[in-house]
């Protein structure tokens, strides 16, 4: 053999093997997506959108965890993204390369990677124990905590985004940083901070583990800010692994509805980022 | 222009979280702990909730987050299938009673054997959880079972990986029937096996069980029951083989002492009687003696006491075995006489 | 810089009184920007002292000990993390040996082999693996990966694999179709996407003229992959992996299911086993006794530290990289 034949045969074995490694990706995403359809599916029925958590065995929906989830999260996000917003504010137009900076955007990214159970396990500490019991409003700081992150980094992403001219021509006409920040740069990076607030949103939406300890759990319709609240992760959690049929139909319906209502979210990020970018693109 | 118009949208978002938050809820009773009566305690709460609009609102966490949470006062009662020793329950304020009786049924997940067709005994479970039996037609299995065909799986032990009351009852019967299970492993809520996947709560494990191929558990009978699992046949003190059935729990309860026990501090397992399952136990409600928000307690008593009750055929159906009435007499009087709230007693009585 | 600084007007009416506001709005909104910026720090060194401050009577009771022991044993109050800090290393190993071969692969399709119409779809498919929820993960991994491990990949393992001399250890023992390789294979298709998409990222960073100049000399494209731009995006890479690793280590709801929640350190692959984030999921809400609770914080404690690490490095390697993009 040749060592050109040689040096083909390799080629094309890796980037075969390349393609395989892409399909066994793309199967592993049909895979769960098609469990998710088919258990999920089968639990579905307008019972979900109307009834409380059943005792097992029992008739029932999702209501009140459909609900509580909802409530944290947009808690969550009232809480964490306006600092967000603020601090990716800081570090786009105050802060830009300073030293302190520097390091905020570095702790701000190994934040957005860190363990989600750890922020619980915060919260639990400095609100839970005060506290004395668990409450809806512990897990939604605990949520705030984990979209500060996401925030901060597409706000100061956007901000950056925003053609200089456009700051430059605001200064020129004596406004101060907040006034151009407020009347020029926001509604310019408007779509992209939205962009953030959708993933932000995606985020949070489906983390179960600081909810275990912050929230708990609440089997009936609960709309106190500081007792137990049922929300949909921690639901599935305890649903998924009980031997009821009835409580597993709930568990796979609800993994359906945030994996739906998630990638949904992702998928409008990204548009709206495409749309944007695009008009950049022809813009300039 | 743009900033005023997204403050009032903001501050209308923020009212209205604010107004549902102080939205009036009924006064629910919270309570926490042990999952063994579990079921039991669920089908009641939807039924007193139907009659009185008062709701349960029960975390089936294990006895040990019973125990926990109690103490902590996060919770108005807690549920435990071990028994507090009476020494502990003084130094913390508690007082127990017995609430339902049931038992622990070892469950297998084999294949071609169906609900009672296994035989089992004390040692030979004991052997199984140790490590020392691993294949399901060892002979010792088949000494016990000469008419079955077992096959050639490995035995997956399933246990309680938190702490748990069920695995107290289980592994106290499992200390009695085997000296060297007693000295390694010892009797507890949450003890070290050596060999085994760990499952949460009765739930957990009977799920665990079902999903995998050759394995065995244990749970509490209405578990087993419910989800038409394999429980097993086991080898009582007297030497008989038993199946799990109420009758078998009352024969084992029928010989409990309830008059002379300190604190109501009595263990079920191993009893004797050629009828008696011996996995039986009683679950026990924890509440303070002296609550310091009696109104919740109030309302707890009050759902015991309909539970005894109203609650008993429920129990029954799921086969649960209701105190005798000379016991519920005994506990309520233990009500009176003990949890009081400034020199009265708490339990309005009804 | 005082100025007018209003709106429309044409005539320049300095009012030294709006003027004032002006400043003072700005002193403000500036130091709420600040301030949101310095709690992102705050929340940070909260977090560690607040770990810190509930891990200490498990750490100063049980001292060194505590990393080095394997007990867990809640009735006796005796800790020991070493089992959590086996399952969870050997768990994010698996997914790393797994995940990163598949990785690079993903990301050399996208870049060298995919059709462009194909690319936008294939690569939004990929990265919507990385939104579905860990808790997705973990059902899927127990209901449905599991039992097919189960009948079919594990007995196959301890058939083929079981009797080789040094590896075949790894391979023993029954069947039971979750535990450590499972939630090793679960993390594995968790870290995927994230590694998939950050080399992907890495490798369209490589300059076209290093590649076209491969090609120039007649090189295979998988010569000018092997030998052009993995050189080039090494630091990337490794970021990216670290960065997958980071995740790994701390994934909790993916593994917790299929973990098999065993305190024990077994050297088979297919025995059950627990990670630092399952037992505190796990026994968190059920911990009776401080010196439980605060092992299990203590447990929260080291894998913030090992995470915080590994995301830190991974960090500073891709900032490095990014600069370096930055300049050519």
């Amino acid at each position: 053999m040749t060592r050109r034949t040689l040096r083909k045969a390799k080629n094309g074995i890796f980037l075969a093997l390349s393609l395989v490694a892409t399909a066994l990706g793309l199967a592993c995403l049909a895979a769960i997506l098609w469990t998710l359809l088919s258990h999920g599916l089968a639990g579905m029925s307008w019972n979900l959108f109307t009834q409380m958590t059943p005792p097992p065995g029992g008739q029932g929906g999702l209501l009140n965890a459909l609900y509580g989830s909802a409530v944290m999260t947009l808690l969550g996000i009232l809480i964490g993204s306006p600092i967000g917003v603020l601090a990716g504010t800081y570090l786009a137009e105050y802060g830009r390369d300073s030293r302190l900076s520097t390091v905020i955007r570095f702790i701000n990214d190994v934040l957005l990677s860190a363990p989600s159970i750890i922020i619980g396990l915060f919260v639990y500490e400095i609100v839970v124990v005060h506290m004395g019991h668990f409450s809806a409003i512990a897990g939604a700081l605990a949520l705030s905590i984990l979209a500060i992150p996401v925030t901060l980094r597409t706000t100061e992403d956007m901000l950056n985004l925003v053609p200089i001219g456009m700051k430059d021509s605001s200064a020129a006409l004596g406004a101060y940083p907040w006034r151009t920040t407020l009347s020029v740069l926001y509604p310019a990076a408007r779509s992209g901070i939205v962009t953030g607030l959708l993933l932000a949103v995606a985020r949070i939406s489906g983390e179960t583990a600081p909810l275990l300890f912050t929230a708990l759990n609440n089997q009936f319709w609960s709309t106190q800010l500081n007792a137990p609240m049922a929300n949909l992760p921690v639901v599935i959690f305890q649903f998924a692994l009980s031997p009821y049929k009835n409580w597993q139909d709930l568990a796979w319906a609800g993994a359906l509805i945030i994996t739906v209502t998630i990638l949904v979210l992702s998928i409008s990020a990204r548009v709206i980022l495409a749309l944007l970018q695009a008009e950049r693109g022809s813009g300039r | 222009m743009q900033i005023n118009n997204r403050i009032p949208a903001r501050l209308a978002v923020a009212a209205a979280a604010a107004a549902l938050s102080f939205a009036a809820v009924a006064a629910d009773i919270s309570g926490a702990g042990a999952t063994f009566p579990y079921p039991i305690y669920a089908k009641w709460a939807d039924a007193y909730k139907k009659l009185t609009g008062v709701g349960l609102n029960y975390q089936s966490i294990g006895s040990g987050g019973g125990i926990k949470q109690i103490k902590a006062k996060t919770v108005t009662f807690g549920a435990s299938d071990m028994p507090l020793k009476p020494d502990d329950l003084k130094a913390s304020g508690l007082l127990q009673f017995p609430m339902i009786i049931g038992g622990v049924v070892p469950v297998v997940n084999i294949q071609g054997i169906q609900a009672g067709q296994l035989h089992l005994d004390g040692a030979t479970v004991a052997s199984i959880y140790l490590g020392d039996i691993t294949q399901w037609n060892d002979p010792k299995i088949k000494s016990l079972n000469p008419k079955l065909t077992l096959p050639n799986t490995a035995i997956a032990p399933v246990y309680r990986s938190d702490g748990s009351g069920t695995n107290f009852l289980f592994s106290d019967y499992l200390s009695k029937a085997s000296p060297k299970f007693m000295s390694s492993i010892g009797a507890n809520t949450s003890v070290q096996w050596p060999t085994g996947i760990g499952a949460k709560g009765n739930e957990g494990v009977a799920n665990m069980t079902t999903q995998t191929d050759g394995a065995i558990g244990y749970v509490e009978y209405a578990y087993a029951k419910q989800n038409k699992m394999a429980y097993t046949l086991l080898t009582n003190k007297a030497g008989a083989a038993v199946a799990p059935s109420a009758e078998s729990f009352q024969a084992a309860a029928a010989n409990a002492d309830w008059v002379h026990a300190d604190s109501y501090y009595l263990i079920l397992t191993d009893q004797a009687g050629a009828k008696s399952w011996p996995i039986t136990g009683a679950s026990f409600i924890l509440l303070y003696k002296q609550p310091t928000d009696p109104a919740p307690v109030n309302e707890a008593l009050k759902f015991f006491s309909w539970a005894y009750q109203d609650g008993a055929s429920m129990a029954a159906e799921l086969d649960y075995v209701p105190l005798p009435a000379a016991l519920i007499a005994q506990v309520k009087k233990t009500w009176v006489s003990e949890i009081t709230s400034g020199g009265h007693p708490v339990w309005s009585g009804k | 810089m005082e100025n007018s600084g209003s709106e429309t007007d044409t005539v320049a009416i300095i009012d030294p009184r709006h003027a004032a506001k002006q400043l003072i709005y700005e002193r403000i909104f500036r130091a709420a920007t600040l301030s949101a910026a310095i709690l992102v720090l705050l929340i940070l060194g909260g977090v560690a002292l607040s770990l810190l401050r509930g891990a200490w009577p498990a750490v100063s009771h049980f001292g060194f000990s505590f990393v080095t022991r394997e007990i867990w044993n809640p009735v006796t109050d005796q800790f020991g993390a070493l089992a959590a800090i086996y399952g969870t290393v050997v768990t994010s190993l698996i997914a790393m040996l797994l995940a990163v071969p598949a990785g690079f692969g993903i990301a050399l399709f996208l870049t060298e082999l995919c059709p462009p119409l194909l690319k936008r779809p294939i690569g939004v498919a990929v990265e919507l693996l990385a939104a579905v929820p860990s808790i997705i993960f973990g059902i899927w991994g127990l209901f449905v990966l599991a039992p097919v491990l189960q009948r079919h990949a594990q007995p196959w393992l301890i058939a083929h694999l079981g009797h080789l001399p040094l590896l075949g250890g790894l391979f023993k023992g029954p069947p039971f179709g979750i535990g450590v390789l499972t939630a090793g294979v679960v993390l594995a298709i968790m870290v995927l996407p994230f590694i998939a998409a950050t080399m992907r990222e890495v490798f369209d960073t490589v300059p076209p003229m290093l590649k076209e100049s491969g090609y120039g000399l007649g090189a295979t494209t998988w010569e000018v992959m092997w030998n052009v731009v993995v050189p080039h995006s090494r630091v990337g890479m490794v970021g990216g992996i670290m960065l997958g690793l980071g995740r790994a280590l701390g994934e909790t709801m993916a593994v917790t299911f299929v973990i098999g929640n065993a305190h024990r350190i077994s050297s088979s692959l297919l025995a059950p086993g627990t990670t630092i984030s399952s037992a505190i999921a796990n026994e968190f809400t059920e911990a009776v006794g401080d010196l439980y609770t605060s092992s299990l914080i203590a447990l929260g404690l080291l894998l913030f530290l090992i995470t915080f690490t590994v995301i830190a490095a991974a960090q500073a390697m891709l900032r490095r990289l990014e600069r370096r993009g930055f300049a050519v």
